[in-house]
């Protein structure tokens, strides 16, 4: 199995903890992993902010980065997300990574079907589903829906040993990073992020952790500017734990 | 000091506030925000239990989102067919292309009647009309009778919730408002007694009004009947004491079949507010002997959307207000931040093809979160469709200037290796760009988030050192 | 071009291609419908109450109402309450105390009562009135709205209404109120 590692590029210049965790943990379960190390950004900031007409030359380069690998494997829902909706380009190759491009944990779940791990991470955990990850490629299920309930973050996260995961009272509302939201509507996207973490603390979270780094790098951001203990952690470092 | 150019600046933006100025504003007072987020999360919630008591809830999405897509397809024949019927039952059909022809339509059927005091149930497409405004300078005194609306119209406001229009009113308010227009005690705030004073007051305006105005939930083209759905009774109250009806629709309204009424009347009380059904859902057929029955028939851009495939799906809303309920952004920025007759998550997806250049905010004041799609009864793609309003209002150049430039500048590193490795290592290029501070020298990132902190190394560097060699 | 020929020509000319209209199978269930309705109604503020006779309904309606204008449209009645002359102004209901009127049947998912024009006597009357009583006979309540349309098919009526309950709102602060415009109670009374 020839799998390619896609990093995000914010996560590539401000969390290469996560990166490396997601190397890592990949290499204990016997996956081969290769880095493209041309790769840069999969052009969803600017798709997001209305500009996907700007975004081919992201493609191309995606394109040539990521061809002839069975799978490719992000540690960002967000960023999976946007390849599978929006890479075009050339078609064949472009179809091809779309269907074979994964969210982490759905990796882990779907495609190496893991049932167990060996961590240890023995904190009080608030897993915040981001919306990408879980609305758009379905990690888990949604609460608008009248549908059986499921989440691979979670079932993953119980493989951990010592992990207590909170109870929220809004188990999937959106955190309001929302990509350039997060500055181009300050006031409500700071709002929703500060609510957001309220609920975490309510309920006793010493992390919070998810499986896209930019929503915890907004609610990082309100936890540092209130002074709070309680840390953000990706999902990859408390597997990789 | 102030140079005439910026000036001008100054003066552009008051004309046309945009949705984050709005919301920037309706969050200075973060308690009231946090008592509006509840309040709707709440609705919300009931909805959730509504549509949980049904085993076949998304059977039933599905089904209304295939009928609607049905009626989108064969509208020609069906507004035919609805025509015919109608006038059949003795009802007069009027089509209107504009908002202009629709309000001089209704002032002529008021003028030809002579009368000056009309009651209007609510009708959100009489709001997308602006049609109050125009028959009040004519000399026409129309009153709101569904509670919330009477008492934003009091307030010389427009709704902030096609649901819920006064869903930003607390009760103190209201008792203010009502002890000046409607002399009841000072500092009564109870909601019983409130809602008591307004039957009354309201009462005297359906016992004397000979025109009654409604609105129009749905309009069956197999009978050319149409419902009317209130929980307050006044819709009924109106018409039933009046000479004359006008109902007002958009050509959108109609369905095929009686039969599916069942289906959307089934979704759209539980989807609005969590009850199995409003009080009140009336079937008019044909008018009360010796009534006027007249239907209104407005266009004003649908047919145009019609034939966009992109767009076209906004056409199947059924005005149940759920995207604006379970909508976090909405929920913290308030209806009137929208500044348009229909707000939330559909008014931001229906305001753009009204109004490019003044509504280009809209489909930017969204997360993508995508909740307002799960909930939608008749599966509309607004979140999608948010996405592609985006892509529309940057080619058409209603984006800001710099923020195309900006836009420019990263794809040109993001998509060169090169710059980008280079880039990285002039401390972090990118702390520029992400958090996406693009055109804004004040950092709105850091005005209530921290920065990340810069770590020793990036990912591909550390590879390098640690993976490359052994790979 | 008038402005009918203006629409109806761009409809034409932009609607999609034809989609098939689905079919309207959903699941119902008939087990406990009596009490499944009750609960229904009385969680949205209406009253149910079972009677065996007119006798008994009779009774039931007056004790709350002495003194006070009843008026109804149900002949079994009429030779205990009086009868209306409904070509009257319907502005003349509007000091009806308790208005009376049979409905179709009832529907146990949402409470609602049908009932058409013909039953009114006078279309106003059920909205005017300050309290309303539906009265249907108890093996005419159906699971869902789905098997109401079947029930209503291409029946002809001039006008037709689901009431579900009284008359409510919950516009200030979302506190329920009943009683906004129309009837401030209902009761409906299954005939045995």
């Amino acid at each position: 199995m020839k799998v390619a590692l896609f990093v995000p590029c914010y996560i590539d210049q401000f969390y290469p903890q996560v990166a490396i965790a997601t190397l890592e943990l990949l290499e204990k379960l016997k996956v081969s992993v290769h880095f493209p190390e041309r790769q840069t950004c999969c052009g969803q900031p600017m798709a997001n902010s209305g500009f996907e007409h700007l975004t081919q030359p992201c493609n191309d380069l995606f394109i040539e980065n990521f061809s002839g690998y069975d799978y490719i494997v992000s540690p960002s829902g967000s960023c999976v997300l946007h390849i599978k909706d929006h890479l075009h380009g050339n078609e064949t190759e472009a179809a091809a990574i779309r269907s074979r491009t994964y969210e982490l944990t759905e990796f882990l779940t779907d495609v190496l079907q893991v049932k167990q791990l060996d961590a240890t991470f023995s904190h009080k955990v608030g897993l915040h589903q981001s919306c990408h990850g879980q609305r758009g490629l379905k990690i888990a299920q949604m609460s608008e829906l009248v549908a059986p309930g499921f989440s691979k973050s979670e079932s993953l996260l119980k493989m951990v040993r010592g992990v207590e995961l909170i109870s929220l009272n809004r188990k999937d509302e959106c955190c309001g990073f929302g990509g350039t939201f997060c500055v181009s509507e300050e006031a409500v996207s700071a709002k929703m992020g500060k609510d957001r973490v309220t609920d975490h603390l309510q309920h006793g979270a010493d992390y919070i952790t998810g499986s896209d780094m930019s929503c915890l790098m907004h609610l990082e951001g309100i936890l540092k500017r209130q002074k709070s203990a309680v840390k953000v952690v990706h999902i990859a470092e408390i597997l990789n734990a | 000091m102030i140079s005439g150019k910026n000036f001008e600046d100054v003066n552009e933006t008051k004309e046309h506030k945009s949705h984050a100025d709005l919301a920037e504003r309706f969050n200075r007072d973060e308690d009231r925000v946090n008592w509006h987020d509840k309040t709707l999360w709440f609705i919300r919630e009931k909805r959730d239990k509504a549509a949980w008591q049904l085993p076949d809830w998304e059977k039933l999405r599905e089904t209304a989102s295939q009928i609607k897509h049905n009626v989108l397809s064969n509208l020609y024949d069906y507004l035919l067919a609805f025509e015919k019927n109608a006038q059949t039952n003795g009802a007069t059909v009027h089509w209107a292309s504009t908002p202009e022809e629709h309000n001089q339509i209704v002032h002529s059927i008021i003028q030809k009647h002579g009368v000056t005091n009309i009651v209007k149930s609510k009708s959100m497409l009489t709001e997308e009309c602006h049609m109050n405004d125009y028959l009040q300078a004519r000399g026409i005194n129309v009153v709101d009778t569904d509670l919330g609306e009477r008492i934003v119209q009091l307030a010389g406001e427009p709704p902030s919730h096609i649901v819920l229009p006064c869903i930003h009113w607390k009760k103190e308010e209201i008792g203010e408002l009502f002890s000046e227009h409607l002399g009841t005690p000072k500092g009564n705030a109870d909601p019983q007694f409130l809602t008591a004073a307004a039957r009354q007051h309201l009462r005297e305006k359906f016992m004397t009004s000979k025109l009654a105005i409604t609105g129009v939930n749905f309009a069956v083209a197999e009978t050319g009947e149409f419902v009317v759905c209130t929980n307050e009774g006044n819709a009924d109250l109106g018409v039933q004491l009046a000479d004359v009806h006008i109902a007002c629709m958009g050509i959108e309204k109609i369905i095929p079949q009686r039969k599916h009424l069942g289906v959307f009347l089934r979704l759209l009380a539980r989807s609005a507010t969590g009850q199995p059904i409003t009080t009140y859902s009336s079937h008019f057929k044909k008018p009360r002997p010796g009534q006027e029955l007249h239907i209104v028939l407005l266009d004003n851009g649908r047919s145009e959307r019609l034939g966009s495939e992109d767009f076209r799906n906004a056409l199947k809303c059924i005005r149940c207000g759920a995207c604006f309920n379970t909508c976090p952004v909405y929920r913290r920025s308030g209806g009137h931040s929208y500044h348009n007759a229909v707000a939330g998550p559909i008014g931001s997806i229906l305001a753009p093809g009204l109004d490019m250049k003044h509504y280009a905010d809209l489909p930017f004041a969204s997360t993508l979160c995508g909740s307002c799609s799960n909930v939608c009864p008749v599966k509309i793609d607004i979140h999608d469709q948010l996405y592609k309003w985006r892509q529309v209002i940057v080619q058409q150049g209603y984006a800001p200037g710099g923020k195309k430039i900006a836009m420019q500048g990263m794809t040109a590193v993001l998509s060169d290796p090169n710059i980008f490795r280079r880039a990285g290592a002039f401390g972090r290029w990118i702390m520029r760009y992400l958090p996406f501070l693009v055109n804004n020298p004040l950092n709105p990132w850091y005005k209530q988030r921290n920065m990340p902190e810069a770590p020793a190394q990036s990912f591909r560097k550390w590879y390098s050192k640690n993976r490359k060699n052994h790979g | 071009m008038d402005s009918r020929e203006k629409i109806l020509s761009q409809v034409r000319k932009n609607q999609p291609g034809v989609a098939m209209l689905p079919d309207l199978n959903f699941s119902s269930s008939s087990d406990n419908i009596a009490e499944k309705f009750s609960t229904v109604l009385v969680n949205i503020g209406g009253a149910v109450l079972e009677v065996s006779g007119w006798d008994e309904l009779h009774a039931s309606l007056v004790t709350n109402f002495t003194n006070k204008r009843i008026v109804t449209t149900i002949p079994e009645l009429n030779q205990r309450i009086g009868t209306v002359d409904f070509r009257q102004d319907p502005h003349l209901l509007e000091n009806v105390a308790l208005a009376v009127l049979p409905g179709k049947f009832a529907v146990a998912e949402n409470g609602a009562v049908w009932i058409t024009d013909e039953m009114m006597g006078d279309r106003a009357l059920p909205f005017i009135c300050e309290n309303l009583a539906l009265v249907i006979r108890k093996q005419d309540i159906l699971p869902t709205l789905n098997e109401a349309y079947q029930q209503i098919g291409m029946s002809s009526y001039n006008l037709g209404t689901f009431i579900a309950g009284p008359s409510k709102t919950a516009d200030i602060e979302q506190s329920l109120v009943l009683g906004a415009h129309g009837a401030k109670s209902l009761v409906v009374y299954l005939m045995k």
